[in-house]
């Protein structure tokens, strides 16, 4: 009783503190707008006002698609993380490790670069789809590869192991593609592999709302399976969870939103393995607090993340890969070398 | 009453329950012993329909267990193992309330907090009650653990440690994989009382693997003798536990002890 109350709490001042950043991260940049400025430039967005002016523009074509977009991703990232730990018991996986992230941004790579070439008609939802099935190969090969040819199961080490292995595969290939294309945006192989959020726009946001916000409800539907699993597949099993369908199911979410976030953005890293830990530490590992709290932290501490990526180097801007891997990165090895695996 | 018919459960084209027909009643404790690789596990675990035998059936009242959908079959069937590791930090109240998953959809409604906090007092560990489940002893999860099945299948109307005067419409079936494998003997003691006392509910099928004999002797109604995946003899203790068979099946000697009351007691050469 007592703890729900205090994780009702925290998602509160969790809510409140995205609300925070969210209006820093319109506010600075390279460019500051005052509250004045950003009042200004929404009006104009009423019938019988006057055509923005060109900062005006740029506030609302730029950097408030891109603050939005940054929360949803953001978003997408943390419950991804909250998925893949709660599916392999495991306190140390997420998204980018098992190569969700990397198939995701090679799909939508070879599409820019083939859209390049063979000049195909592209409709809104073509890019998403592409991330979509290469996230979902990537994903089904690590799995494939890190199973045990005894009983059919995937130790995590493995997982790890075989993950890296397809990630620098599948990251060489998008070297390779970046190499060949002429679209100057897929050219940018800093895009795809370290991530950012300078690509935003109002298509991205619509789409990313979509399937984050989809996908997080639909995981909440299954956070107490979830939880039932946390005692193991067998006891999950004894309490009523049809546990193949929960693992496809959830499976398949996470490969949704993660990759359709990173069709937009390419790979971030990290935000899905720190958010949970932070969470659990807060408030315990109940998923249906979890699910929702690492979609708050998690585009929480992504739009901070963009904020140090965007004021850092001001007017340029860093990847806002290298910002979540510079903090990820330490504390990934910390978890790791805190608990104990035998190789 | 809980019915298996001639089942038999291979892996990779190895038998490791060949041809097993047994039945259980309910109101009875029933006790399945025998040597290591004997098959116990094995059946317990078909018999709660982890695992499918492929060949034979297993009937719950008549119903062939086989297509019961995992949600239907947690409302009456609850299996207690070895030993339940959990992956992340769940406070004790979590894990018992989870026996309560199977009866709500969203939240939890009072009548299950009521039983969860019931059950913990049963079972002497409401002084846990928000601490980390990891940080218990084996012998303390194990008794967060037994709280949490009996809450699975524990009815709000009618404890089950009373005998219903009501005749339910379904058994409940209680399942029980080496449960006193971690417990000191105070524990193992207490542990079988309170499953002897669930299982005098009326409508309550029990059936248990234990490794001593003797508590096998002491608490069951019935005893299934397992060696090699077939069932040897069942019966009760005095029918099953001669010193011919434990002497084939065990390969120890026994010796008879009488102690008071009747009993035996066994021990070995």
């Amino acid at each position: 009783m007592e703890q729900l109350r205090t994780r009702r709490s925290l998602l509160f001042a969790l809510a409140l503190i995205a609300l925070v950043v969210l209006a820093a991260s319109i506010r600075y940049g390279a460019m500051d707008f005052s509250v004045a400025d950003i009042a200004r430039a929404l009006r104009s967005l009423l019938p019988g006002h006057a055509e923005p002016t060109l900062d005006q523009r740029i506030f609302l074509e730029l950097r408030l698609p891109r603050a939005i977009l940054c929360l949803l991703v953001g978003a997408s990232l943390g419950v991804g993380g909250t998925l893949m730990q709660a599916l392999f018991r495991n306190p140390i996986v997420e998204p980018g490790l098992v190569g969700t992230s990397s198939g995701a941004a090679f799909g939508s790579a070879l599409f820019f670069v083939l859209g390049g070439i063979l000049h195909f008609s592209e409709s809104l939802w073509s890019l998403p789809i592409a991330a979509c099935i290469g996230g979902i190969i990537s994903t089904y090969l690590v799995f494939l590869l890190a199973r045990s040819r005894e009983d059919g199961r995937a130790s995590i080490v493995m997982l790890l192991l075989t993950g890296l292995a397809v990630n620098a595969l599948f990251m060489s290939a998008i070297g390779f593609l970046s190499y060949i294309a002429r679209d100057p945006q897929a050219r940018s192989i800093t895009f795809w592999s370290l991530g950012t959020l300078s690509g935003a726009n109002w298509n991205a946001v619509e789409i990313v709302a979509v399937s984050t916000i989809g996908g997080t409800l639909l995981a909440l539907r299954y956070a107490k399976q979830l939880n039932a699993l946390m005692i193991g597949e067998e006891e999950a099993t004894y309490l009523g969870v049809n546990v193949n369908r929960l693992k496809w199911i959830i499976l398949s979410i996470n490969v949704v939103i993660v990759a359709v976030a990173t069709a937009f953005t390419g790979v971030i890293s990290f935000v899905g393995l720190i958010v949970p830990h932070i969470l659990r530490m807060m408030g315990g590992a109940d998923n249906r607090f979890l699910i929702v709290g690492s979609a708050l932290t998690g585009a929480t501490l992504l739009s901070l993340a963009d904020l140090v990526a965007r004021l850092s180097l001001r007017p340029a801007e860093l990847p806002i890969g290298i910002v979540t891997s510079a903090v990820g990165v330490p504390v990934f090895l910390l978890l790791l070398r805190r608990r104990r695996y035998v190789f | 009453m809980l019915q298996a018919s001639n089942i038999t459960f291979r892996v990779n084209g190895k038998a490791l329950i060949s041809d097993v027909s047994v039945s259980f009643a309910p109101g009875k404790l029933h006790l399945i012993i025998g040597p290591n690789g004997a098959g116990k596990s094995t059946l317990i675990k078909v018999l709660a329909r982890l695992l499918r035998s492929q060949d034979g059936k297993v009937e719950y009242e008549g119903e062939d267990v086989r297509d019961a959908s995992e949600a239907d079959l947690a409302r009456r069937r609850a299996v207690l193992s070895q030993a339940v590791e959990v992956a992340f930090p769940l406070t004790t109240r979590e894990v018992v309330m989870m026996g309560r998953y199977p009866h709500f959809g969203g939240r939890p409604g009072p009548a299950d907090e009521k039983i969860t906090d019931e059950l913990m007092e049963l079972f002497d560990v409401t002084e846990f009650s928000a601490r980390n489940y990891q940080t218990l002893s084996g012998g303390e999860r194990q008794r967060v653990n037994f709280a949490r099945v009996l809450a699975q299948l524990w009815r709000a109307d009618s404890g089950p440690l009373s005998t219903s005067s009501l005749t339910p419409s379904t058994c409940r079936y209680l399942f029980l994989d080496e449960p006193l494998t971690f417990l000191d003997i105070r524990h193992q003691i207490e542990f079988m009382k309170k499953v002897r006392d669930f299982t005098d509910a009326s409508d309550v099928v029990t059936v248990g693997v234990v490794h001593d004999l003797n508590l096998a002797a002491r608490f069951a109604d019935q005893i299934v003798l397992l060696n090699d995946g077939r069932v040897v003899s069942t019966g009760t203790a005095a029918e099953v536990l001669t010193a011919f068979r434990i002497r084939e099946v065990f390969g120890v000697e026994p010796i008879f002890v009488p102690v008071n009351q009747g009993g035996i007691h066994l021990i070995f050469d």
